[in-house]
């Protein structure tokens, strides 16, 4: 069975339907709190899921704390998992927490950053999404629509750093209008450069993402259900990945 | 030496936050300036110039957008404010700096760490604008100092570390005084204990056991300061409700009745009464929330609180605060449960007003400041904010009401017991979990017994750290789960003596080592530290054997939990310092020692003759009272509040085809995996009681009710909170010289609400009241002026949803969809949205008929249950115009409708359009239902069919949807 370990503790919070969407998906699922990373054998998984929430409070700035907290308590088991060609994602606040621990696009230095929303506010409202890229996670799926919840979403990259992402296709996932085009504020809520909402490590295998497929996990969380619309449920990403850790990790 | 880290923005990198404060500096002030934000920390400690250097780059820059400067920034600007929190006030950025720090280097910081900012203003500002700036816009005196320098000036403001000294100080206060005295000493000290309060603690003192029990113990004979502080903490209008259980004498046309008690008389005895046929009822009253039951194997625990007098010193703080404040109800409730949701509620003065009077905190920031609160606390908390309101009036300048909910989860039994009980056995530690305690929040509790003005001090200013109460949170549902403990409560008001004394109650006493209570600061009297209310703190009552475990589990936590004394079987609530006695009160004294206030209530009726109006434009007054503030959309405060975490959001606050349609309620489904669900929706009509407060409180209850049964919650499983929050209810000739009229007005709201509640079976399981909603405000002629909010009554429905699945919209869903209306129209304008446009009162207030609300309630429900509905709306502010053109405008598509025949006794068009009885709905049915639902629904009457870009009604409204929907979101579209 795939076994995911979904990190707790210090602000995150979006824990529970996140563990939630790993067990629907067909997932064992293990709550870690960061404090017993080091010593939570990090190997015995194959996907980790750094979830969305408030580490730290976003103070000084979101994901900074968790970033340096998770490199100061697992660093080592952390990238040695990365390394492994293991699974793993980061949703929002998460997400930050890759960037700044420079675990995407590749390990090294930082190469770009999520910032204050242009709106200069935290916002929350469903995004139309286009997948795009060689991610694991976004397998099969053309198109999603996924609540954003953030105040530092923007994405912003020095030219040449963003130049690299895209020609090497690391781009997983695109803001996008309800018809598809090209969006402007609010289907780019936050001013993101190339409309990015996510991007991947170059093996597919790693992914950040803004938007929340955990919040969508049944049809009712659709804003417009009770109008008959459906789309596809964010829930598909954690199964593309239980699928492939199946056939190709366990 | 302390060390500035500065972190600004690269040239080429955009800062949002700077162009929205350039934004909201043009439109508060009219002044146009270039912001550049710089954030600004100071470490107040040695560091090497390479630890420094690693700080800058490793943990507070970021080094794609941001640049790190170590001792001051350049560059040209006009003006320069540097602004940063006073001493003691709870600094969240600071703290966790300082931790992260501390991980970065390896070793421990001798000082704090404290964040502060610093604007540069460009653009041609002059001096006056900064300074207009900074005391208008950025800066609040009773949390902040700030410096307005000139460009290359050096840092004007000085490292905030408090100094006090007292440490230990114990000191005995003599009540030999006479009445004039003792009244003086209540008031210095800020105790809100009147002179028969005082009289009764010094009778207390002069009992000769009394007396023999303190000298054998090393007490003096008079109180210690520590002793009467803790008396007037439990005696506090807000943690005894002394008015709520006062003996009234209330008259009415020359009838006189006698109340023993508000609260049990009409409360409690409703509650009771409806709980003998409503079997979920788990638990109410003596608890921090009410519980009930959510399925065979989970309950549920609510809670709606409010922060009105903290919000009005500081809006952000006192809203943080509050939200914070409120999650640790329901978390403290039984056993203690997990936060699943939480609501918001803002009555304060229009932030469009240009009347004469100048509060304190304008309107306009003042609402910035608390919607701006409930988002950090919310949001940071990982707890959907998933529903919410704001309503103006101008009786809010002089203290606004930020009302603030919390509903916990819990499973029915924990460990084979059940989660809603607790005990405390004697012999069980005493331990404080969570934040510190420092000077912040003393006399909280008893300085919300008073009215605001010159007695408030800043003392209870407070910023919620909600980081530091998530790990709380954590924490305790482990705790929890393992029976690391016996009992929990919350430590809200009141502080230690509070949480402490309130709980010593099961084991019949306590002894305190307050030595041992963790602070944030050194120099704290031990009666302060024993009344302090500093934030994020919970009381757990831990058998000694589980003390290890509950340790090792703190620090996985990083959570902070001391042990601080031991419950015992002694009678009395004692505490010591450093093994010298601070404190010991005899229970039986401390919790009913105390006499009844005896009031008086004099109902004179109310209302203003029917006004003669003259006729409308009805197309123009749609669009008029579309944008109306209190009908106008208000999504630009709930778009910033996450109302979906934890994934179990069902109906969202907004909705409709657009995602920005005003839904009733909201639903969230509390366990993913089932398909039971909460609906949460509340009922607020404070200007009806401009007339009678009786029918005030009838139509919030009836809004309340139709708000959460029209997205499909039972009626039959509707658990509610109430809130009172009513202006000074005692007279008092000079000072207060209506307070009997305004006390009848709280009997009859207290009436109403037990008519109303036992007629529909609907329990209040959960309540509070707050009562001095007054301020005194200068005004433009330089004299104080009294302001005092309108009597209010809340109500907060909390409803099982048994399928979410079945759940409906408001929205207009389908061209040829028939519309109908359920519930009688009547000439009730009285106090309506329409009578206030146009400058009236009147007297005709909606007099709720509760047989025929009943049986619309009835009928929505089975409809809804049937799966007939494709839409349903209560008509609630506004009418039934501005219910249609909600339905309208949510669904982007019109209607049209003819209002001939409506049932009631509503003649004219105004009355048909802009009355506001209660229990009506406005539902759709597809065309293939409508014989089904017309069987079902007899008293359903069709008003029209949905089609169309255009409302129509008749031949006098004829309006484009869109321009509709422009009217209603122009109000605040500024505000975004």
């Amino acid at each position: 069975m795939v076994r995911a370990a979904v990190l707790v503790g210090y602000g995150i919070n979006c824990d529970y339907e996140t563990s939630y969407a790993l067990k629907l998906a067909g997932a064992e699922v293990e709550q870690v709190h960061i404090s017993g990373l080091g010593e939570a054998g990090l190997e015995r998984f194959e996907i980790l899921a750094i979830p969305g929430g408030f580490s730290f409070g976003d103070d000084i700035a979101a994901g900074k704390m968790l970033a340096n907290k998770l490199k100061a308590a697992a660093g080592s088991s952390i990238e040695q998992f990365v390394s492994d060609g293991k699974l793993a994602i980061g949703i929002c606040n998460g997400f930050q927490a890759l960037a700044k621990y420079a675990l995407l696009p590749e390990m090294g230095e930082q190469k770009f950053t999520l910032t204050f929303n242009d709106s200069g506010r935290f916002e929350d409202r469903w995004v139309h999404l286009k997948a795009e890229g060689n991610s694991i996670w976004t397998r099969g799926i053309s198109s999603l629509y996924l609540p954003v919840r953030h105040g530092e979403g923007k994405f912003v990259a020095p030219k040449e750093e963003l130049r690299h992402i895209e020609r090497e296709g690391l781009v997983a996932l695109r803001y996008a209008s309800a018809e598809g085009g090209k969006p402007s504020y609010p289907d780019n809520p936050n001013g993101s450069m190339n409309d990015i909402a996510g991007i991947t490590d170059r093996s597919g295998r790693v992914l950040g993402l803004m938007p929340h497929p955990e919040a969508s996990l049944y049809p009712t969380n659709h804003p417009r259900w009770t109008r008959g619309e459906r789309d596809v449920l964010g829930i598909e990403l954690f199964k593309n990945a239980v699928k492939f850790a199946e056939e190709e990790l366990v | 030496m302390a060390v500035r880290i500065l972190v600004r923005f690269k040239e080429k990198a955009e800062d949002a936050r700077a162009r929205q404060l350039e934004r909201r500096i043009s439109a508060y002030l009219g002044i146009k300036a270039s912001v550049e934000r710089i954030d600004s920390y100071t470490i107040d400690a040695k560091l090497s110039e390479e630890e420094a250097k690693l700080a800058a780059t490793k943990l507070f820059a970021d080094p794609i957008v941001q640049e790190a400067l170590i001792g001051s920034a350049d560059g040209e600007c006009d003006y320069l404010i540097e602004i940063g929190l006073l001493p003691g006030v709870k600094d969240n950025v600071g703290d966790t700096s300082k931790k992260a720090l501390e991980e970065l280097l390896g070793r421990e910081l001798e000082g704090g760490v404290y964040a502060s900012t610093q604007y540069r203003l460009s653009g041609g500002v002059a001096r006056s604008d900064a300074e207009r700036i900074a005391s208008e816009l950025l800066g609040n005196p009773m949390i902040q100092h700030w410096k307005v320098l000139a460009c290359g000036e050096s840092s004007g403001l000085p490292v905030p570390k408090v100094r006090i000294g007292g440490e230990g100080e114990i000191h005995a206060i003599p009540l030999s005084a006479d009445d004039s005295g003792l009244v003086s000493i209540s008031k210095k000290r800020s105790l809100a204990l009147s002179l028969s309060d005082m009289k009764v603690v010094r009778a207390y003192y002069m009992q000769e056991s009394v007396r023999k029990k303190r000298r054998l113990r090393g007490l003096p004979d008079w109180p210690t300061d520590a002793e009467l502080e803790v008396i007037a903490q439990t005696q506090s209008e807000h943690c005894k409700h002394r008015i709520f259980n006062s003996l009234i004498r209330y008259s009415e046309g020359g009838r006189t009745k006698l109340i023993d008690s508000l609260f049990n008389s009409y409360i409690r005895k409703s509650a009771e009464e409806i709980a003998k046929e409503r079997d979920w009822i788990v638990s109410m009253f003596w608890d921090n929330a009410g519980v009930a039951k959510l399925n065979g194997s989970w309950n549920y625990a609510v809670k709606c609180e409010t922060h009105n007098s903290p919000s009005a010193l500081d809006p952000y703080g006192g809203a943080i605060t509050g939200i914070v404040g409120v999650y640790r109800d329901p978390m403290g409730t039984g056993k203690g449960s997990k936060i699943i949701a939480g609501t918001y509620g803002f009555a304060t003065a229009s932030p469009f007003y240009t009347g004469g009077l100048s509060p304190r905190m304008p309107p306009r920031r003042l609402l910035d400041g608390v919607v701006e609160g409930v988002k950090d606390g919310g949001n940071k908390s990982g707890v959907p904010t998933a529903y919410g309101f704001a309503f103006f009036d101008e009786g809010w300048l002089g203290k606004p009401l930020v009302y603030v909910s919390a509903i916990g989860l819990m499973p029915s039994s924990i460990n084979g017991e059940p989660s809603h009980e607790k005990h405390v056995d004697s012999g069980d530690r005493v331990v404080m979990v969570g934040g510190r305690v420092g000077k912040d929040g003393i006399h909280g509790a008893t300085e919300s017994s008073l009215e605001g003005g010159e007695w408030i001090t800043a003392g209870h200013v407070q910023i919620g750290d909600p980081f530091t109460q998530k790990k709380v949170q954590d924490f305790i549902l482990e705790a929890r789960d393992l029976g690391l403990y016996n009992a929990i409560t919350d430590m809200g008001a009141g502080g230690i003596s509070s949480a402490a004394g309130e709980t010593a109650r099961m084991s019949n006493g306590c002894t305190l080592e307050l030595s041992r209570v963790p602070l944030k600061y050194s120099g704290l009297k031990p009666w302060e530290i024993i009344v302090s209310e500093s934030q994020e703190r919970m009381l757990l009552a831990v058998p000694p054997k589980k003390m290890g475990e509950l340790q090792r589990l703190a620090k996985k936590h990083d959570v902070e939990a001391t042990d601080i004394g031991v419950f015992e079987d002694t009678g009395e609530f004692a505490a010591n310092w450093k093994g010298k006695p601070v404190l010991a009160l005899d229970m039986g004294f401390l919790h009913s020692g105390f006499p009844q206030l005896e009031l008086e209530a004099e109902w004179k009726g109310g209302g203003e003759p029917e006004p003669e109006l003259p006729p409308e434009d009805q197309g123009a007054l749609l669009h008029e009272m579309l944008s109306r503030e209190n009908i106008a959309s208000k999504e630009w405060i709930q778009r910033q509040y996450d109302h979906e975490v934890q994934g179990g959001s069902v109906i969202k606050p907004f909705l409709g085809k657009e995602n920005d349609g005003p839904s009733d309620a909201a639903v969230i489904r509390p366990l993913l995996g089932e398909d039971v669900g909460i609906a949460i929706g509340a009922g607020f009509t404070p200007k009806y009681s401009k007339i009678d407060a009786y029918y005030m409180a009838a139509a919030s209850l009836d809004e309340a009710i139709r708000r959460v049964i029209s997205v499909g919650a039972s009626l039959g499983h509707i658990a509610l909170n109430d809130n009172f929050c009513w202006p000074d209810s005692i007279y008092d000739s000079k000072g207060n010289p209506d307070g009997k009229q305004k006390l009848a007005q709280l009997v009859r709201a207290n009436k109403a609400l037990y008519d109303y509640t036992t007629y529909f079976k609907t329990p209040c399981i959960s309540g509070k009241d707050s009562m001095f909603i007054d301020g005194n405000i200068r005004g433009s002629d330089g004299k104080e002026h009294k302001v005092s909010g309108l009597p209010a009554l809340l109500f907060t429905a909390y409803a099982k949803v048994n399928d979410v699945r079945k759940c409906v919209s408001m929205d207009f869903k389908d061209e040829g969809d028939a519309v109908y209306i359920i519930g009688d129209t009547n000439n009730e304008l009285g106090a309506s949205e329409y009578y206030e446009a146009r400058g009236h009162v009147g007297g005709n207030v909606p007099m709720l008929d509760k047989e025929k609300a009943l049986q619309g309630y009835r009928t929505a429900e089975k409809a809804i249950q049937e799966g007939l509905l494709k839409s349903c709306h209560g008509c609630y502010r506004g009418g039934l115009a501005v219910a249609l053109a909600s339905c309208a405008i949510a669904g982007g598509i019109g209607a049209k409708l003819s209002l001939n025949g409506l049932p009631g006794n509503a003649k004219s068009d105004i009355a048909k359009l802009y009355s506001e009885t209660g229990g009506r709905f406005i539902v759709t049915v597809a065309g293939k239902d409508t014989a089904r639902f017309e069987k079902l629904a007899t008293q359903a009457k069709r008003i029209g069919t949905v089609g169309g870009d255009l409302l129509v009604v008749d031949g006098i409204i004829s309006e484009p949807i869109k321009g509709l929907k422009q009217s209603w979101q122009s109000t605040f579209r500024g505000f975004w």
